[in-house]
């Protein structure tokens, strides 16, 4: 099997290689390469290749013009995972509570209705997309630019352990691991991503974000994008709101992704709060407001104001970001 | 006159601990000298000076003599000018120009100016106690110092001038008893809460924080009125007993910064060291070791301004005394004691450049930079903090606002509110559990949070009048948790 030779010689020679290089390089490495010795040493670390002529190796991805050797597997559950309707939840690190709050929400409501959460790991809208699909106790994948065993970002390591370990999620990776996370990886990563899904939600993005070369991908594999509209007064947004321009689907609920597959919201009760919570929720829905601008609003005190806001938080229907709180559903 | 000795009494302090000092003067014939033995520092050394010139010009006679002064303990340093006095007695009296025995009845403790007045050193109040407790009743010291030994159960013979201490040796007259020289000036009172436009959620956190005694983290971008709400905390805390007031006071005479005229600490204190102290200046140090910032705030408020601003290191040596409310270090000559329960009130901005949560202004931080603002504190010190409130910017429009309640009136209610602490924590309702419950599991709750939540949620009830405490004290308390801009 050459797959393996080739994303261990990728790795080896710290180059992206998806087809069988012609150099004597190459051939030298491949007589060389005791494959039964790395297997056995992927083994003893829990993680598994999918190589590109293994039949379940995700179709949508085969299609893409330069799809990688193999994948590398993290997590206990199985391969045909990546074949199931996926869609990709992707944009900025640096997002706005509004941008995380929406990518949290679209990644519980997607997962909860069956889709797989495909995305990338980082901080930002990333990270809040897959923690979305687990709170929904859904499927997600995250698809790393470097060696799979490496934690990075490592503040979210705990929850790279968390997708692989539950059963309903995989971190995947075409690098061998130990590969180090480089800046010209990140964009192959994105190829991926938008590679495994059918659908690519751009959450937000700045101008010139690798969020928007995941869109691009996706485009240019004909696979739909949508965008969620933001501020347009926002640098943050800037990038996604021109995908807008350019002709992209505006998202504003789940259902427009869900519609895309034919399948239908599986919407939980809502959450029933109290009185005075639901009035603050009201007004947290006109516009991100201070607890105090709540309070003269409302006309509860302090001490209320806290507490009803604490409550919509542990309800998962306003999000808190440097003192202001925002709702985080599409109102009604 | 072959040999002579006499001997005079006073205190050493280790940290706030006075240990008995025997100061022995020794006269020899031979030619005339004058020496010090027995650890003594720079400062007490050049008492040598001060006494001769202070004997001198209270007409009195310098004995021409091999002079040897032992400060006994040996092995016991010595450290400061409060030395002075005892030596000069003692010298007096090995001279007979005084009667020995009276001398060494007394304790004595203070600095001699050149002209022979008497001056006030820090720590008398430790001396004075020191004096009572071996049952030596008098102590002669600076007039000045009276007001502040006199918070002792001890006789004060307060003398202005050695020879008025050596009239009332000889017997021959009381000294004066002391009159305040310019009167009591008014004491400043502590900043009103009054001043603060708004801040609704601020000032609840600061009731809270003043009635259940818990540390605050005030976060939010530059220009929200962050410090002056901390420095509005001392004003609406309780005024402190006699025994605590005592205690503080101890405090601040070894670090000399008693007022002289008005010594007794009544008010919680309030010490706001800005962010280039040192180590040592924040938990205390030095030879002697003296007591740093955290002890002077013992019983009342440490305001810590830009806390991420604060050396790492001093940040995190005030977790011991955060943790057992005392701060003790360690000396070749042995081991000082400093009580430091004090309240914690930090204030920092959401990032470096100060941008975030400021809808004026963006933030211009890498990720990488607000990561290692973040690292400057560490876990265990932000877990520290009970409350945590981010202060967002007002917008214009709401700043147009009508002052709040004024200190006098938040402070009848944190009064009452620790009152009924001290009886015990109320207990929590079935609902309030669970709400806890659910908050420890949906919104990442370490356990210290949780103890931490539970805690805030008891003084929301009792701040309430509640008898047990409900879901919605366990909701409020869920607000002031810490937000992920800083623990994450």
């Amino acid at each position: 099997m050459t797959e393996l030779a080739l994303a261990a010689f990728a790795a080896a020679s710290d180059s992206h290689v998806v087809t069988r290089p012609r150099g004597g390089r190459f051939a030298r490495f491949a007589a060389a390469f005791d494959e039964r010795c790395y297997r056995g040493d992927l083994d003893r670390r829990g993680i598994r290749f999918l190589a590109r002529s293994d039949p379940a190796y995700p179709p949508l991805l085969a299609a893409i013009h330069d799809p990688p050797a193999g994948l590398f597997l993290r997590g206990v559950a199985d391969s045909p995972l990546l074949a199931r309707p996926a869609v990709a939840i992707v944009g900025a690190r640096a997002c706005s509570a509004y941008g995380g709050g929406v990518a949290r929400m679209l990644g519980r409501e997607l997962a909860a209705a069956g889709l797989l959460v495909v995305s990338g790991l980082a901080r930002g809208v990333d990270g809040e997309a897959h923690r979305g699909a687990l709170d929904a106790g859904g499927s997600t994948v995250a698809v790393l630019g470097c060696g799979v065993d490496r934690d990075y970002p490592a503040a979210h390591a705990r929850l790279a352990a968390e997708i692989a370990g539950n059963g309903r999620g995989l971190v995947v990776s075409e690098y061998a691991p130990g590969v180090v996370p480089a800046p010209w990886r990140f964009p192959a990563r994105n190829r991926i991503v938008a590679g495994l899904a059918a659908v690519t939600v751009v959450v937000e993005a700045r101008e010139g974000s690798g969020a928007l070369i995941t869109a691009d991908f996706a485009l240019e594999e004909g696979r739909e994008v949508l965008a969620v509209p933001g501020e347009i007064t926002s640098t943050l947004s800037a990038g996604s709101n021109g995908l807008l321009r350019l002709g992209a689907t505006p998202l504003t609920r789940a259902e427009d992704v869900l519609e895309l597959f034919g399948l239908e919201a599986v919407r939980p009760e809502p959450a029933s709060v109290g009185p005075a919570a639901q009035v603050v929720l009201e007004r947290v829905q006109e516009e991100p407001r201070g607890a105090d601008a709540i309070g003269r609003a409302t006309g509860l005190g302090a001490g209320g104001v806290a507490a009803a806001l604490a409550e919509l938080e542990l309800a998962g229907l306003v999000a808190e970001d440097a003192g202001v709180y925002s709702g985080v559903m599409p109102p009604g | 006159m072959a040999c002579v000795l006499a001997r005079a009494v006073t205190y050493a302090l280790i940290g706030l601990e006075p240990r008995r000092v025997e100061v022995e003067a020794h006269l020899q014939l031979g030619v005339p000298s004058f020496a010090i033995v027995g650890l003594a520092d720079r400062a007490c050394q050049e008492a040598k000076e001060r006494v001769r010139s202070g004997v001198t010009s209270a007409e009195l006679e310098w004995p021409l003599r091999r002079i040897t002064v032992n400060l006994a303990p040996a092995e016991l340093k010595k450290i400061g000018s409060g030395f002075d006095l005892p030596i000069a007695l003692a010298i007096l009296a090995a001279s007979r120009q005084i009667p020995p025995e009276r001398v060494s009845e007394h304790a004595a403790f203070g600095e001699l100016a050149l002209d022979g007045r008497v001056r006030p050193v820090g720590g008398v109040l430790a001396v004075a106690e020191g004096a009572y407790r071996e049952g030596l009743g008098r102590l002669v010291c600076a007039a000045e110092s009276t007001p502040e030994a006199e918070l002792a159960p001890v006789e004060v013979v307060p003398v202005e001038h050695l020879a008025v201490a050596v009239a009332y040796f000889r017997g021959e007259r009381d000294p004066p008893p002391y009159v305040a020289r310019n009167g009591l000036p008014p004491a400043l009172p502590a900043p009103d809460l009054a001043d603060v436009l708004g801040q609704q959620r601020a000032r609840r956190a600061l009731e809270l924080a003043a009635a259940g005694g818990h540390n605050l983290l005030l976060a939010g971008p530059p220009g929200t009125g962050k410090t002056m709400l901390g420095r509005r905390l001392p004003g609406i805390l309780p005024p402190l007993g006699r025994e605590e007031a005592i205690e503080v006071t101890r405090i601040h005479s070894v670090a000399g910064v008693l007022h002289p005229e008005r010594p007794l600490v009544a008010a919680p204190p309030f010490r706001a060291p800005h962010h280039s102290a040192s180590v040592a200046a924040i938990v205390g140090g030095g030879p002697g070791p003296r007591p740093g910032e955290a002890s002077l705030a013992h019983r009342g408020v440490l305001l810590l301004d830009e806390l991420p601003e604060f050396q790492r290191s001093a940040l995190e040596a005030l977790r011991q005394p955060l943790e057992d409310g005392t701060i003790s270090i360690a000396r070749a000559g042995g081991r000082a004691l400093f009580p430091a329960r004090f309240q914690l009130v930090g204030t920092m901005n959401l990032c470096p450049c100060g941008g975030r949560g400021d809808p004026a202004a963006e933030c211009s931080c890498s990720s990488q930079r607000l990561a290692s603002f973040r690292d400057k504190l560490s876990r265990a010190l932000v877990d520290r903090f009970d409350l945590v409130v981010t202060v967002p910017r007002p917008r214009a429009h709401e700043l147009e606002e009508e002052r709040g309640e004024p200190s006098g009136a938040v402070l009848p209610r944190v009064v009452a509110a620790r009152e009924r602490l001290a009886e015990g924590a109320p207990r929590r309702v079935s609902a309030a559990e669970d709400l806890l419950a659910r908050a420890v599991e949906r919104m990442p709750l370490s356990a210290r949070g949780r103890a931490r939540v539970a805690r805030v949620a008891a003084t929301a009830a009792v701040l309430a009048q509640s008898e047990q405490v409900e879901a919605e004290h366990v909701a409020e308390a869920l607000a002031y948790r810490t937000p992920r801009e800083i623990a994450a």
